[in-house]
Formats: C-alpha cells, sequence, structure tokens
C-alpha cells in the first residue's frame, strides 16, 4: 500500500457479543495446602497468602508461604521416594505413571483452562487451545521415554541426578509444570516443585491428579511461595539439580550460588527476540506473525518477537497494516472467547511495562496505541507499537514482558541479522520472506535456540526449546530434553 | 672448532596465529625437574588475554562457517604435523620429567585422539541433530552449534595428552578458543601451537596464553564475550570462583579432572556437545 491510497475502514457498528466461558465446572477451594509426601498439608508457620484474578482484583484463594522446614519435608520426602523405589522401578512402570498424568489433565481440561485464564489473566482462548494441550502432551510425550533411555543417548548408559529442585514462572505454570516434571519423572528423578507467587493454583490442581494418579508418595512435591522459598530451594544441600525458568537476574543468582557445590542447572532466561520482516514476505501473513509474535499471552512470552526489523521498502505498509490489525484486538474478560488481550498477571507488572513505555517516549520512540476501552477494574495493558527506535534504546535492548513492540528499519539481510544479533539475549527469533534460500542463510546466523520462520511462537514436546548466550543454558523437550535430568555412564 | 653450542628456544604466546611475547613484558622462570635448565616463560597479562579473545571472536564466524568435512581435514592435518614432530614432544615431555617410554606413550596418544576428534567432525550432527515430529503442519529439525568463544583452563600435569583431550572437541564443533596452558609444564602447548600454525588452522582459531593460573583465571571466567569455560582442575576454590565469575553472562561450565585421560570416557561426542548450542528451527509445511 502506497502513501494516498484508500484504507481499509475498519470502523463498523458491529460489535462481538459476551461469549464468557462458565466458571460454574471448576472446582476452587478457599485455601491450598502443600503438597508433600502424597499429602496436603499445612503449612509450618500457618501463614498463607492470597492469590487474586488480575481481571477483577478479587481473591481467588490463597496458597501457603512456604518455610524453611516446609521445603526440608519435601526435599526429605523426595529423597526417600528417590531412595525408596521412583529410580529403581521397572522403567515401563515409571512410564505408565506420567501416562497416567497425562489422561488426567486431559480429562479435567476445561477445569484447568477455566481456573489458569482466572488466575493468571491470559485468554481463555489461548489457555484452552495452548497450554492445557500442550502440558498434557509433554507428559505423553516423556512418558513413552521412561522405558527407552538406551536409544537416547547412543554409546552410553544413564542414570538419574536424583532430586530436582524445579522452579517456575507465573506467565505459562501449567505448561512449565509439566515441561519440568514429565522429563523429571521419566528419567528416575524425583521433584520439589515451586510454583510462582502470582500463579500458583493450577499446580496446585496438578498435585491433586498426582494424587489421583497414585504416584507413589514424595515423588512429587510442590510448593508455593516467592523468590525467598525459591532461594531456599536453590540452597538446600540435598537436591541434586536446579531447573529454573524466569528473569537472566534471577538465574545469573542461581548459577553464582550453586558454583562449586557440584549440582547442576539448566536455566531458561529472557529474551529479546528479533523478528526479521523482508520485502518479498506475504505481508499479511507476517502481519499476523508479528501480532502473534508480541501479543500473545499480553507479551508475557520469553521467546516474544519483541523486536521487530521490518525492510525499508515494506516499512511504511506494514507498519499501516500493524497499526489497523492491532486496532481490532479485543482486550478485555480473559474468559470471554472473543478476547485476544486478557489481563496483565500482576500490579507490579503492569507498572513494570507502564515504566517501559514512558521511558520509550522519554528516549525519543513515537509511540502507537489503538482506541481501546479498557476495564475499570483489573490490570491491562493496550497493545504497544513503538516506531522512531534504535538499537541503543532501552525498550529494544531490555526485556519487557508485555504487549510492547519497537520497530526498526534495515535495508540489507546482513544489516538484520547484525542487528538481531546484537543483545546479550539468545533465545529465539524470527523471519519472513518467501525465499526458501533466505530463510535457511538468516536461521542459520540468528544466534538463538528457537528459529520461527513464516510462523512464531509454536510449541511441540518433541521439539527442544532453549536459549544461547544470556538466554540460559540446557534445552527443554525433545531427546535433549532428557540430558539434563540424567549422569552418562 | 669444540662441542656446538645449543640453540635454546624462546617461548612465546601464540594469538591470532602470531607468536608475541607478553605485551606486560613480564615472565617467570621454569626449571627442568631433573636437567636443571632453566627458561624464561612468558607470564601473559589480562591483556594479552583478552587481546586473544578478540582475535577468537573474528575467528569464529569463519571458523564455524567452514564445511564440517574440511574442519576434519584440518584437524586430522594437525595429527599429521604432531605425528612428524614426535621427537621433540617426546624431549619436551621427559623435560617436564616423563620417562622416555612415557613421554613417547603420551605423543601417540595425543595423536591418536587428534585422529579420533577428526573423524567426528562431520558425524556428530548426524548423530545427535533430529527432525522432531511435531502435532501439527510444520517442518522443524533441531541442529547442533558451536557455542562461540572458549574459555579452555588446560590440565596442570597432563600438557600435552590432557590439553588436546580438552582442545580438540571444542574446536572440532566450530568454536574457536583462548587456552591458558599448564603453569608448571607450560613447554608442549606453546610447541603445540607450532604444530596448530603448520595446520591450516586460521589465525585466532586456537590461541595459547602461559602464565599465572592463579591471576588469569578470573579474567578467563570473567569475559563477558567468552561463551564457555572448560576448566581442568581439582582445586576447589577455583571451581567456585569459575562459576561465580562465569555467571556474570551465563558461560556454560564444563569442569573436568586431570587424570583418567586413557579412560573410554576421555574421548566421545558427548565431549563435543558440551561446547554446543541446540537450534531448533520451524517452518510451516503447505502449498
Amino acid at each position: 500500500m502506497k502513501a494516498g491510497e484508500p484504507r481499509i475502514d475498519f470502523d463498523t457498528d458491529w460489535t462481538y457479543s459476551p461469549a464468557p466461558e462458565s466458571k460454574d465446572h471448576i472446582g476452587l477451594k478457599d485455601r491450598y495446602d502443600l503438597f508433600i509426601n502424597g499429602e496436603f498439608q499445612p503449612p509450618k508457620n500457618g501463614r498463607y497468602f492470597d492469590t487474586i484474578n488480575p481481571a477483577t482484583e478479587q481473591k481467588l484463594s490463597e496458597v501457603p508461604e512456604t518455610t524453611q522446614a516446609d521445603v526440608d519435608a519435601a526435599v526429605l520426602a523426595a529423597r526417600e521416594a528417590y531412595e525408596a523405589g521412583w529410580s529403581r522401578m521397572a522403567p515401563s512402570t515409571r512410564g505408565k505413571y506420567i501416562y497416567r498424568i497425562a489422561r488426567l489433565l486431559q480429562e479435567r481440561a476445561r477445569e484447568f483452562a477455566v481456573i489458569e485464564s482466572m488466575d493468571g489473566g491470559k485468554p481463555i482462548r489461548e489457555s484452552r487451545d495452548v497450554d492445557i494441550p500442550l502440558a498434557a502432551a509433554h507428559f505423553f510425550y516423556y512418558a513413552g521415554w521412561a522405558d527407552k533411555l538406551e536409544y537416547a543417548f547412543p554409546g552410553r548408559r544413564v542414570r538419574p541426578m536424583g532430586v530436582a529442585g524445579q522452579i517456575i514462572p507465573w506467565n505459562f505454570p501449567i505448561l512449565m509444570a509439566a515441561w519440568k516434571i514429565a522429563p523429571a519423572l521419566a528419567t528416575g528423578n524425583t521433584v520439589v516443585l515451586k510454583s510462582a507467587e502470582t500463579t500458583p493454583l493450577t499446580a496446585m490442581k496438578l498435585a491433586e491428579i498426582i494424587q489421583e494418579a497414585d504416584l507413589p508418595p514424595g515423588v512429587v512435591n510442590i510448593i508455593t511461595g516467592g523468590a525467598r522459598t525459591g532461594q531456599m530451594i536453590v540452597n538446600h544441600p540435598d537436591v541434586d539439580k536446579i531447573a529454573f525458568t524466569g528473569s537472566t537476574e534471577v538465574g545469573k543468582y542461581i548459577q553464582r550460588t550453586l558454583a562449586g557445590t557440584g549440582k547442576a542447572c539448566t536455566l531458561e532466561l529472557g529474551g529479546k527476540a528479533a523478528n526479521i520482516v523482508f520485502e518479498d514476505s506475504a505481508i499479511d501473513q507476517a502481519v499476523e506473525g508479528i501480532v502473534n509474535g508480541i501479543f500473545f499471552n499480553q507479551g508475557h512470552v520469553c521467546c516474544a518477537g519483541s523486536r521487530l526489523y521490518v525492510q525499508e521498502g515494506v516499512a511504511h505498509e506494514i507498519i499501516q497494516k500493524l497499526k489497523d490489525r492491532i486496532a481490532t484486538l479485543i482486550v478485555g474478560d480473559p474468559l470471554d472467547k472473543n478476547t485476544d488481550i486478557g489481563a496483565i498477571n500482576s500490579k507490579p507488572q503492569l507498572e513494570k511495562i507502564q515504566t517501559y513505555v514512558k521511558i520509550g517516549v522519554d528516549e525519543g520512540g513515537t509511540l502507537y496505541q489503538p482506541r481501546c476501552d479498557l476495564p475499570e477494574k483489573g490490570y491491562w495493558h493496550p497493545p504497544t507499537l513503538f516506531t522512531n527506535v534504535s538499537q541503543s534504546h532501552r525498550i529494544v535492548q531490555e526485556e519487557i514482558f508485555g504487549p510492547v513492540l519497537p520497530i526498526q528499519t534495515f535495508r540489507t539481510a546482513d544489516e538484520a541479522i547484525e542487528k538481531a544479533n546484537n543483545t546479550p539475549y539468545g533465545l529465539s527469533g524470527g523471519v519472513w520472506t518467501d525465499k526458501g534460500s533466505k530463510i535457511f542463510k538468516i536461521t542459520k546466523e540468528i544466534r538463538a535456540g528457537v528459529i520461527w520462520a513464516n510462523t512464531f511462537n509454536k510449541f511441540d514436546p518433541s521439539s527442544p526449546f532453549g536459549g544461547y548466550k544470556e538466554s540460559g543454558m540446557g534445552r527443554e523437550g525433545g531427546v535433549p530434553g532428557l540430558l539434563p535430568y540424567v549422569v552418562l555412564v | 672448532m669444540g662441542k656446538r653450542l645449543d640453540i635454546r628456544k624462546t617461548y612465546k604466546l601464540y594469538i591470532d596465529g602470531k607468536f608475541p611475547r607478553t605485551e606486560s613484558g613480564r615472565y617467570y622462570k621454569w626449571t627442568d625437574p631433573k636437567g636443571g635448565q632453566v627458561l624464561n616463560i612468558c607470564r601473559g597479562s589480562r591483556k594479552d588475554f583478552r587481546d586473544a579473545v578478540v582475535a577468537a571472536r573474528r575467528a569464529f564466524a569463519p571458523w564455524e562457517g567452514r564445511t564440517a568435512y574440511n574442519r576434519g581435514q584440518i584437524i586430522y592435518r594437525i595429527a599429521e604435523m604432531l605425528e612428524g614432530r614426535r621427537d621433540q614432544f617426546e624431549v619436551e615431555l621427559t623435560l617436564q620429567g616423563a620417562t622416555r617410554k612415557e613421554a613417547r606413550r603420551e605423543v601417540e596418544n595425543t595423536i591418536d585422539r587428534l585422529i579420533y576428534y577428526a573423524g567426528w567432525a562431520d558425524k556428530y550432527q548426524q548423530v545427535f541433530s533430529s527432525v522432531n515430529p511435531v502435532a501439527m503442519p510444520y517442518f522443524d529439525f533441531t541442529v547442533h552449534e558451536a557455542t562461540g568463544v572458549v574459555a579452555v583452563i588446560a590440565p596442570e600435569t597432563s600438557s600435552l595428552w590432557g590439553l588436546v583431550s580438552l582442545l580438540a572437541p571444542v574446536v572440532v564443533g566450530g568454536n574457536t578458543c583462548v587456552v591458558l596452558a599448564s603453569n608448571s609444564h607450560p613447554l608442549c602447548a606453546i610447541t603445540f601451537a607450532e604444530v596448530l600454525q603448520t595446520s591450516d588452522l586460521s589465525p585466532g582459531v586456537v590461541n595459547m596464553i602461559t602464565g599465572m593460573r592463579s591471576e588469569l583465571l578470573e579474567h578467563f571466567a570473567s569475559h563477558m564475550d567468552v561463551n564457555a569455560i572448560v576448566y581442568c582442575g581439582e582445586n576447589a576454590d577455583e571451581i567456585k570462583m569459575v562459576g561465580e565469575k562465569s555467571s556474570l553472562n551465563v558461560k556454560r561450565v564444563v569442569t573436568l579432572t586431570d587424570s583418567g585421560w586413557n579412560r573410554k570416557t576421555a574421548q566421545g561426542p558427548y565431549h563435543i556437545l558440551k561446547t554446543q548450542e541446540i537450534k531448533t528451527t520451524w517452518h510451516p509445511v503447505g502449498i
């Protein structure tokens, strides 16, 4: 589209009727307890904290503030379960338990999807179609590996590491729990998992499933809490391995803390993915991909396409189409099936995003936000674009973790690659072009662990995920996802 | 004419395909434990190391970009060059305290290890890469790639076989590196650099620094443009410090012990994988 050409008129009298997913099917208790040694038990100090619905600011339930004594009990239970038999159990039996978890999760998919959206603020469309099916798929995938490990590592045998301490983030609670627990169990480890402070509920529901599946007590222990509880796990002397997904800052703390202890660690940390659009790409598909890349899950995605690079010849057209497209995005009730962008996960996160938007403006970026009626209650942020930014702008360099997209242009492929790689992160990247040979050139040159060509934000349990450089170490998913949980002998 | 006066070798650093003395002008005295021959060894500085990292970074893309076949050929060429200079290494190893027989075995084992890894250059991707059966209409494959610039802290006692056992899997996988040679057994490292220099290896792919481990180790671990560190040793304080400094830029840390170089597991493709990243690429399938 050239300047001056008539634009599509998106104004219409038609509006979507509300299409909320019903909440009456779900079972949510007023209070959850720690899941230790196969039983729900109250925290030693009796203290709980609220978990709220970020779309309404209403309390959903409360979960324990885990103390050192609770962490000790969870690690002890995991150690005893490990020694008592999980590590020596017939691998095919281990696999069967994991299959059970997968099936139970499928059976209760709708309940999980609704709770995930209520606790985290993500659109029901995403929790229903992405989070829950993928979480179940991870259990299925790794269940099948349990009795086939001799095929995973040619020339070597493996043994489990022992007790795995696992710390998951708030953006994909049940999916991250599945990513962590499934490969750990398949390889014969036992687990102490800490859910995120703001989104603990589906992990507690997963504990119910683990109980239902009759998993031997202590094989999986699930605790709740914030950064301090995480520290207790990282520092616990009887934990053999740490698996962490979260910020690069905390990842560095964990690596520093574990130095010299002999404990293994996998880190899935932050990102600032370049999404590169060439002028020979299918423009409309690219625009959809850009939207999916940055606005999926409100932009609370470590691998989000959070830096857009558009080739100069099509920059005007793409930016215009992008503005038109985001004007049609529906921001609002996460439980409504029409919602595209749900609630920001927490108040601090909303404030962080707002701070970055302000920084973007203060540093000279040009802000674009569509007209957007945001609900009065809850934490909301409109989809946001920035043009007139350069590599040195903070919103280009730093991870925002929200629906904010800085846009830059480039002329040559080499320039695009150089700009894409100009970051300490290396988690993901995207490229849009109709030319196959160009795809292979660009995907090879981008220094990142996952590259999407002519698509974005796709995940699958058979497909390894993880970062280069400061985006972490180790992979989750696929055969490489088994490696961090075994010792080669 | 009396007895011929022998020519003594000046041991220098190896940076970017050249053999400079240390920019600091410092040295340390090295004494042959038996004969008492005294040599001056370059006491490399932090600046030497940083120069070497710049060279290694510059060399990385071209080295990684070579075909796997070509990398294998060059590693094989290193073995050929070493084979041709066996005597020199045997002399140096005996100077460093080995018996003649031990020295001969060590040189032979080193050559064989290089040949072993040369053969992996164009095979490990085939064994460990995958096409992933994703549950969507996408073509999705996973390959290994070099992690970048690797700092290699050489074994203190196994100055040739151990050194090459660390170095070969790093380089065969497409990484470039800066090696901190053994403090107490530095001779083989520099002479091995001469072998590398005549083996078609591009400048900067391997750089060799001699000096004090106690002084340089923290700089090897804390440099922000180094992607991984392979540490050989058992010193608990050093291991802790390396891990802590490496967290500054999330370096991959590989820790090995300076023993058991003849074990079956001392070589293998998993050593290559330790300094590899794993890249997954997705593309839609359709018409």
